[in-house]
């Protein structure tokens, strides 16, 4: 069998580490684990994961998988809840900074490489970008259906009914399909895949994207993909069609009326200000919008 | 109701295990033919050698006390345990092309989506066959989701015709089974069991824990549905009264095996084996 040639370690600017932190035999493994999910879209892949030097729970997942598919020559970008700027992100973009040498960058159009929690860019991917999330939960019918063996045999089977019961009763309840995040998808047709807790806003982004969609879960060790230009398919009832949020103020920074929001308090007396979630996103717009004022 | 979704085509040949042929004396006109099923638990006995036949729309009562195997016949019957021993074989609705398969060869997903589509079981403790954290509506619209219902309002409207029809006030479709009393609770699951239509139906005690009143109504609810549906039941009890009043015939089990069977009122009013004389006889007369 023939592998491809070792990733060169580029003057790794940490002492005593390899290339990206993982030594190649691991990287090897979880490649052939990524290959094996691109093979079967949504198809939830076991992976031998390893301990990371982070918790579970803060991405472990994500950085396995983005650690065995990055090269010298990529460019990364980190998302935590749509921002370039939180705890998260900062931390790992600095730990591939650190391991691998890559270049980082905050600007979705620049990257080659982006690792995600909880969005998607609001700018379209395209073909030569990878996006890499992390998961905490791969499993979707885990709310209905707690063993895993049972689990199993109902995407073999593809017995899929029971996943409903969770939006009837939402819509029993609330009189509309109020699950907004970690909405359950079928991907090509065939397996029923959670899309991790991105809101349902980006479930669309998911659908035919040209980016190749990674999904590394850490603590149960388990690893998914969506080729590009795969069907996604977000679940609903006939008479309730699905449908993502909107709000009725456009962003207070940039304008956009087009993206997802999140709500700001400002001060402890009530004031609160709707602004782009996805903070790239946001500040290409303001420049923008600089540039043709003057 | 929905339409019944169809089995899947017969995969490759290879990928079932080779038949044994069909048992010669199976009713032409049958639902359920069981032959010799034997089920140790290690070197104990669970139930052993039993063999019957069942009809459309027959109610056959399985009694004996506690411990005589009835449970763990029921259990075999639906899969519920491995059996060591013998046939179960089912008679596929003639929409499905007809004739016997046996249970122990049919391939997996056939033989979940017959029991999903043709049957339904009806447990001991409603805890057991409900889903607790949903609510009753959704407990009623699960086996129509999973047989492929995607319309709301149509799950909606079916299950509130259910709740009418087990006697449980519209009101409560989007409560949770655990606000409901242990009668409504196991009325709840009757609901769910019969909403897809099935043709067969096992019930293991399905008036156990409730008191009387309550359980006289219950009885009449299951005897009307059955009759109204043209059900076939397999009902395990220790009440003599129940099986008087829902079965039409008895198989009476001591130590896992079947010591005495036939016609209902055959059976309690002229009991034959020592045992079901005992049985008979332990009743009060009230």
């Amino acid at each position: 069998m023939t592998m491809p040639a070792p990733t060169r370690a580029s003057t790794p600017t940490s002492e005593g580490y390899n290339f990206a932190y993982l030594d190649e035999q691991t990287k090897r493994m979880i490649r052939r684990a990524i290959l094996k999910a691109v093979a079967i879209p949504g198809y939830q892949v076991p992976f031998a994961g390893r301990e990371m030097p982070l918790p579970y729970g803060w991405g472990t997942g994500g950085i396995q998988v983005t650690a065995a598919v990055i090269g010298p020559k990529d460019v990364l970008k980190v998302i935590d809840q749509g921002a370039d700027d939180t705890t998260n992100a900062v931390s790992i973009r600095r730990f591939f900074a650190r391991t691998a040498g890559v270049a980082t960058t905050e600007a979705t159009r620049e990257a080659t490489l982006i690792q995600t929690r909880h969005r998607i860019p609001e700018l379209p991917l395209n073909e030569r970008q990878i996006l890499v999330y992390q998961v905490p939960i791969p499993e979707p019918l885990r709310w209905m259906e707690p063993r895993e063996t049972e689990t199993r045999k109902m995407h073999a089977l593809e017995e899929y009914g029971v996943m409903h019961v969770k939006l009837y009763e939402d819509i029993a309840r609330f009189g509309r399909i109020a699950t907004s995040y970690n909405y359950p998808v079928r991907v090509d047709g065939r397996y029923l895949m959670s899309p991790s807790p991105t809101p349902k806003f980006d479930n669309p982004k998911m659908d035919r994207m040209a980016a190749l969609q990674l999904f590394g879960a850490g603590r149960e060790k388990r690893i998914y993909a969506v080729p590009p230009y795969t069907e996604v398919k977000s679940l609903d009832f006939d008479d309730h069609p699905f449908e993502v949020q909107s709000w009725d103020q456009p962003c207070a920074l940039c304008g956009a009326t087009d993206s997802y929001l999140d709500e700001v308090i400002t001060d402890d007396r009530g004031g609160r200000m709707f602004v782009c979630s996805d903070t790239d996103h946001c500040r290409r717009r303001r420049d923008a919008q600089e540039e043709a004022a003057q | 109701m929905t339409t019944p979704a169809s089995l899947p085509a017969t995969g490759q040949a290879t990928a079932e295990p080779p038949r044994a042929p069909l048992p010669a004396d199976l009713p032409e006109d049958g639902l359920l033919a069981v032959r010799d099923l034997t089920v140790r638990y290690g070197r104990r006995l669970g139930c052993a050698e039993v063999t019957f036949d069942l009809w459309p729309g027959e109610v056959l009562g399985i009694v004996g006390e506690s411990g005589s195997g009835k449970t763990t016949l029921l259990n075999a019957l639906t899969g519920r345990v491995a059996i060591d021993g013998g046939r179960r074989l089912y008679a596929v609705p003639a929409d499905d092309g007809g004739g016997w398969v046996d249970l122990d060869t049919l391939s997996e997903p056939k033989r979940r989506l017959l029991m999903r589509r043709d049957w339904g079981i009806v447990h001991q403790h409603p805890r057991d066959g409900l889903r607790l954290a949903v609510s009753a509506g959704a407990n009623i619209g699960e086996p129509l989701m999973a047989l492929g219902a995607r319309h709301y309002g149509d799950i909606r409207s079916q299950a509130l015709g259910w709740l009418d029809k087990v006697e449980i006030a519209p009101e409560r479709i989007d409560d949770l089974p655990r606000t409901f009393s242990g009668g409504m609770q196991q009325r709840l699951q009757i609901a769910r069991n019969l909403v897809t239509g099935p043709r067969l139906v096992f019930m293991d005690e399905p008036t156990g824990g409730l008191d009387v009143s309550v359980q006289a109504r219950l009885l009449d609810l299951v005897r009307g549905l059955v009759d109204e549906m043209g059900l076939a039941a397999v009902i395990v009890t220790h009440d003599l009264a129940v099986a008087r009043l829902l079965a039409h015939r008895l198989m009476v089990m001591k130590e896992g095996r079947v010591v005495e069977s036939g016609l209902t009122d055959q059976v309690l009013d002229d009991p034959h084996h020592p045992y079901t004389q005992l049985l008979v006889s332990s009743v009060l007369q009230v």
